[in-house]
């Protein structure tokens, strides 16, 4: 197979050319080790704490798009054809300093100034998806920021101050774009693209790209060992915490292909590596009730790096996905070569770490059924921290109503068992039954039958139990009110 | 002067241009060193092979305790019980045995992790409860506080109540990680940059472990990314480590754990179990207290002595307990040494005073303020504390007073009992807190300070002093401090690195004393410069003292004006000597341990805090409302930065209460060793409504430096009202009448248990 061997993409002002680089290479390492470009710190090495705080630019239906990330767990074999934009830039944007950056000196929100840049680049993102963000945005734009010192209060009322006084509208990189876009359009080439790491002699070190969604298929077929990448915000773990070398590696985050969006009257149907920031805005027209549940997935840099395919794939029994597609009766289109299946979510976890999964194999495509009339379905999750945290317990819970008596239901869980899974129990129990709570506390108590959770660091096994209890009860009320 | 002047590198802060010490340009051939942990917390080493370790790619050598020429010891008290390698026996999860050095970090780190060491585990002792039922092993002897007949006095009350507390522990979680980065020069001389607050008892740590006289080694840095006292001892270990691999090695080594291993190798803030037992009148009025004060201190004792002293000292918080027994059992346990932390031992002992206020008015049926009014040192009488010191700038009864109608409390706590009354599945709480905190180092030896004042030749002025800047504004309030003497624009100073070779014995940056003891003696380092310049400038123009003034970047003497630097310039020619030092120790204070007597503080600083919580019965899930602060500051050096350190003060004290939960398992692994694990406030976790507010009308009656006061550990105490409120809200599920003791942290586990446990006693 014909094949480049080098991969291209615009640091700041300059264009870079690699070839011949580690597959597990960092963006934060390669700025702070390679160009010594020490703005950019690293606080956690593991996409929870935002210091390494960068914006990618990619390019969307001809317009480029900025989206705040962590730099630590980027992998620089994905940034063919991207714009990444850092702190050192960012004066150079609106000499002598940005509004961003002024604005957080004026209001005193730095203090050991750490985490400073990764929050200035934070805001970037947010004011360049919404000039006139909300305290609310500006809160949730920055729940993948820690800070120590401050409290956030200092940063929030510079914030604010930006967002009042419009002060983005004269932003270079806002309004000079299509010098940009064209040079990126050059970049993105028609070819695979397999770079070899030399140095490394004793193996085979790779990290591929493919052209497109066929060559991929093909590929994958041939090496299925091969570790597939798209956001990469669990893999970045893997590399940077538990020091896993991998290889090879093949990118998909840059397949169109896999990000088709198309809607029936029965179904909506999209690619693998939506992003969860992407898919926000078709989730929220068609499941309003996910916009909370959405908001406590991940961070804001999470969720514009993180897939669904991705996070459905990896098969943790905590995946914030599971339950709520598996609530949905959610179906995969899984694809080997050309071959397709369609499996649903809910019999995709076959046990801890175990997904109905054969070599070779990828999600493709995700299906939701939409929600009829006389379905009422809600979405939970509990956490330490109510943001940004792994969940404790998560959950979907749904029914659907007939002449007053509930004649389906689907309860999945996640954080209860080995794996996301329903509470068939205590859903039986609600069938053909009127709306009463005594029903439904009912079927909470066969909850106990349905699952024994563990105790772990987030939680014992006598709360993860009540809880899911009482969030049966939860539901109930909340039907009970909405009526 | 004192407003909207910002941070000294606030600039280059938010240009990414402050550096750091992993941001600075490497030396020639720098190595890397990388630490192999213990993989059990108690037992002995039978065998260590490290083969693999050796022979891993880009590998230069091992460094164990064989090349430890000195001693091989970081207690900061000399007890010889902290070995920096760990030789035969192991005695918490992730202690060092060895480092590995590499030509990268990676490869370093990677090696690290093929280490094969065989252990004999023992029975570990891994919480406090382990260690109670070991037979109770302390690290450092304990300390008593006593005043009045305690016994007598508690039989003798009309209520008595006895209960305990279980208060949890806290990660520091400074975004900079520990690093240290050992530079070897001739012979024996080595430069080390270390992450720490104090870099004279890293100097001394690295010459001990050298062998070598301290004026070898300099200890350099110019910023940390935090500290909170998670940087005050802890960081010996890195900079040994990276002193002895930069001596065996001959080259220039950096040293940076992930943040993992980060979290696993290095103390925190100690946890506790208080057992009360107080007697009380009718009216609530406290009669008598026992209390014992059981902290787990870890494997060694590290700076658990003061620490837990200090519990003992905020143990009355703002209340005159007549009749008063206080003891510390500073535990010995299989875990990570704990040490420093915003509030050293205080937070605990304040609040588990505030639960004792809390049980009484549970049990009279009374809002916890009125009990807490009641209980109030009074201003002339009823002010000695349980070590016996006297009160004498008391302003608590008068500051809270002025939150209480500020936030408007009585109004709001009926709404919310009413509120209270009509849901079934939210409740809401509201709690006002006092803090009273004593400022100076118990050790009372630390509570000295040295600056250096230089001015060149072209009027500009290099400062430098003892204190570490670690974000909470310390060098642009000394900065202030000199710019005022001379009457310079601020940007004629320049803020040098702390280094050992410019203050010598400077004491840690901690205890909130940075800018009371730096300032005062950078101001008398600036003095005498300038008595000096006025000496000269008498005689050069024959003019009265009065007759000079420093104004606005000049010096006007009688008609004549001239810039700064031409006046300097001039004084220089006339052999007028421009430089000088300042010393200065804190007066008026003493401390008798063995007695338990003494006045350990120089003043205290107050507070105040309002605050206002809702959660869910059903899943015992909290949000705050609102917060209102009234905190004392003096007056303030630099009101911006003051700010900065109540708000972010209160959210750290925020997080220790609510979320941030460490969870060792039965194997003494810190499991939340991550911040994927480890959950410390966010954006989203301030409370909706945020009202802080300075005193306007306080001034330290002690002589601090214009009459400041210490802010740096006080506003993190705000955060029991947060606590509170989360109890009354419990509390009223039982009608306000059973206290819901809910113990620390009030995770969403914690309030739903107690929510149950309420339910089933009503």
């Amino acid at each position: 197979m014909e094949y480049k061997k080098s991969i291209k993409f615009i640091l700041n002002e300059r264009e870079v050319e690699l070839s011949n680089f580690s597959p597990n290479l960092t963006l934060l390492d390669f700025m702070r080790l390679d160009r010594g470009m020490i703005g950019t710190k690293e606080g956690c090495n593991e996409g929870d704490c935002g210091a390494c705080s960068v914006l990618i630019g990619k390019i969307k239906n001809g317009k480029i798009e900025y989206m705040s990330a962590n730099s630590c767990i980027c992998f620089v074999g994905t940034l063919n054809g991207t714009h990444i934009i850092t702190i050192e830039y960012l004066q150079k944007i609106n000499p002598p300093l940005h509004p961003i950056q002024k604005a957080i000196i004026d209001y005193h929100g730095s203090q050991c100034g750490f985490c400073t840049p990764g929050i200035i680049m934070s805001l970037y993102g947010l004011f360049l998806q919404n000039p006139k963000p909300s305290e609310e945005n500006i809160k949730i734009a920055l729940q993948g920021n820690l800070c120590r010192c401050t409290g956030y209060a200092p940063i929030i009322r510079a914030a604010i101050s930006l967002s009042q006084n419009d002060a983005l509208s004269d932003d270079r990189l806002k309004n000079h774009q299509s010098e940009i876009i064209k040079k990126l359009q050059i970049i993105n080439s028609e070819k695979t693209i397999i770079i070899h790491n030399k140095e490394e002699e004793s193996e085979e070190e790779e990290f591929i790209i493919p052209a497109n969604l066929d060559d991929f298929a093909k590929i994958y077929l041939q090496k299925p060992h091969a570790t597939i990448l798209a956001g990469g915000t669990d893999i970045g773990v893997w590399v940077n915490v538990e020091l896993k070398k991998l290889t090879p590696l093949i990118y998909i985050g840059h397949l169109n292909e896999l990000k088709l969006l198309q809607k029936n009257s029965d179904n909506i149907i999209f690619g693998s590596i939506f992003s969860y920031t992407e898919l926000n805005k078709y989730i929220k027209q068609y499941f309003p009730d996910l916009t909370d549940y959405w908001l406590q997935i991940g961070s804001a840099q999470i969720r514009n790096m993180g897939t669904i395919g991705g996070n459905i794939a990896n098969g943790s029994p905590i995946a914030d996905l599971a339950p709520v597609l598996i609530g949905l009766n959610a179906s995969l289109i899984l694809r080997k070569g050309n071959k397709r299946r369609k499996i649903r979510v809910e019999d995709f976890y076959l046990s801890h770490n175990k997904q109905d999964l054969s070599a070779g194999e990828f999600i493709e495509n995700i299906i939701i059924p939409l929600l009829k009339k006389n379905e009422h379905i809600s979405f939970y999750k509990i956490s330490k921290r109510k943001y940004e945290d792994i969940s404790t317990i998560s959950a979907a819970l749904k029914i659907e109503i007939s002449k007053g008596k509930i004649i389906n239901s689907i309860f999945a869980f996640g954080g209860m068992a080995a794996i996301p899974k329903r509470a068939k129990k205590a859903e039986k129990i609600l069938l053909n039954q009127p709306i009463c709570e005594d029903i439904f506390i009912k079927s909470a108590k066969q909850l106990e039958k349905d699952f024994t959770p563990i105790s772990d660091v987030r939680a014992s096994k006598q709360y993860r139990m009540r809880i899911a209890q009482n969030l049966i009860r939860k539901f109930y009320l909340e039907l009970n009110n909405e009526k | 002067m004192k407003n909207n002047i910002a941070h000294d590198s606030a600039i280059k802060h938010a240009m990414g241009k402050a550096i750091f010490i992993d941001d600075m340009v490497e030396e020639k051939g720098t190595l890397h060193a990388y630490l192999g942990l213990s993989k059990i917390a108690h037992g002995e080493i039978i065998n260590i092979d490290l083969s693999e370790v050796e022979k891993a790619k880009n590998i230069i050598c091992i460094l164990d305790a064989s090349d430890i020429i000195g001693v091989n010891d970081i207690s900061p008290m000399g007890l010889l019980d902290e070995p920096i390698f760990a030789q035969k026996k192991v005695e918490f999860y992730g202690q060092p045995i060895f480092a590995v050095i590499g030509k990268s970090r990676l490869a370093a780190r990677k090696a690290a992790q093929l280490a094969k060491i065989k252990y004999k585990e023992h029975k570990a002792k891994i919480n406090i409860n382990d260690a109670l039922l070991a037979g109770g092993e302390e690290v450092t002897p304990p300390l008593t506080l006593e005043r009045g007949n305690t016994e007598q006095s508690l039989q003798q009350s009309k209520y008595r109540l006895k209960g305990s507390i279980r208060i949890g522990g806290q990660e520091h979680f400074y975004l900079e990680g520990h690093i240290a980065y050992a530079i070897p020069k001739e012979e024996n001389e080595m430069i080390i940059y270390s992450s720490t607050q104090h870099p004279s008892e890293v100097q001394q740590m690295v010459a001990k472990a050298l062998n070598i006289s301290t004026n070898e080694i300099v200890v350099i840095n110019r910023r940390i990314g935090g500290g909170f006292g998670g940087k005050e001892t802890q960081s010996n270990l890195f900079a040994v480590i990276a002193a002895l691999a930069a001596k065996k090695t001959k080259r220039a080594v950096k040293i940076r754990p992930s943040r993992e291993d980060d979290i696993i190798s290095t103390g925190k803030r100690h946890d506790f179990l208080v057992n009360y037992d107080v007697g009380f009148a009718e009216n609530g009025r406290i009669n008598a207290l026992k209390a014992n004060f059981a902290a787990r201190c870890g494997f060694s004792a590290d700076l658990s002595g003061p620490v837990t002293d200090r519990t003992l000292f905020h143990a009355d918080n703002c209340y005159y307990y007549p009749n008063v027994k206080l003891t510390s059992q500073p535990l010995k346990t299989n875990t990570v040494s704990n040490t420093a932390f915003r509030g050293f031992g205080g937070p605990q002992g304040m609040l588990a005073a505030e639960r004792i206020i809390e049980e009484i008015a549970y049990k009279l049926n009374k809002d916890p303020l009125e009990i807490r009014k009641i209980n109030f040192y009074g201003e002339n009488e009823r002010n000695i504390t349980p070590y016996h010191q006297e009160i004498t700038d008391n302003i608590i009864a008068k500051l809270v007073e002025e939150l209480e109608i500020s936030s408007n409390y009585k109004q709001r706590r009926e709404e919310i009992i009413k509120f209270n009354k009509n849901n079934k599945l939210t409740r809401r709480g509201i709690a006002l807190t006092p803090v009273k905190f004593g400022i100076s180092f118990t050790a009372t030896w630390y509570n000295q300070a040295g600056a250096l004042v230089h001015i060149y030749r072209d009027g500009s002025i290099m400062l430098n002093h003892g204190g570490v800047e670690m974000g909470q504004g310390l060098h642009i309030k000394i900065a202030q401090i000199v710019a005022e003497q001379f009457s310079l624009d601020l940007d004629r100073i320049k803020i040098s690195p702390t280094a050992t070779d410019k203050i010598a014995n400077s004491s840690a940056t901690a205890a909130s004393c940075g800018a009371d003891l730096n300032g005062m003696a950078a101001k008398r380092a600036a003095k005498k410069i300038k008595k000096r310049l006025i000496e000269f400038a008498k005689k050069k123009f024959s003019c009265k003292k009065d007759d000079i003034k420093f104004i606005n970047n000049e010096v006007i003497i009688g008609k004549q004006k001239l810039s700064f630097a031409q006046f300097i310039n001039m004084a220089y020619l006339a052999r007028v000597q421009l430089f000088d030092s300042g010393f200065y120790k804190t007066p008026n204070i003493s401390w008798n341990r063995d007695k338990g007597e003494g006045n350990p503080f120089f003043y205290f600083a107050y507070g105040a805090a309002v605050s206002e919580v809702q959660i869910d019965l059903l899943t015992g899930e909290s949000k705050i409302k609102r917060v209102d602060i009234l905190h004392d500051v003096g007056n303030s050096l630099n009101e911006n930065i003051d700010l900065g350190q109540i708000e972010g003060g209160f959210l750290q004290g925020l997080g220790w209460l609510t979320f941030e939960e460490l969870y060792f398992d039965k194997k003494g692994r810190l499991i939340t060793n991550s911040p994927a694990t480890y959950k410390i406030p966010l954006a989203s976790d301030i409370p909706e409504i945020f009202n802080v507010k300075m005193v306007d009308w306080s001034k330290n009656p002690a002589k601090t430096i214009k009459r400041s006061k210490a802010v740096g550990e006080p506003p993190f105490m705000l955060a029991i009202s947060v606590l509170q409120a989360i109890s009354m809200a419990i509390a009223s599920i039982a009608d306000y009448k059973i206290c819901p003791r809910l113990n620390s942290p009030a995770t969403a586990e914690n309030i739903f248990m107690s929510i149950e446990r309420l339910k089933s006693e009503i």
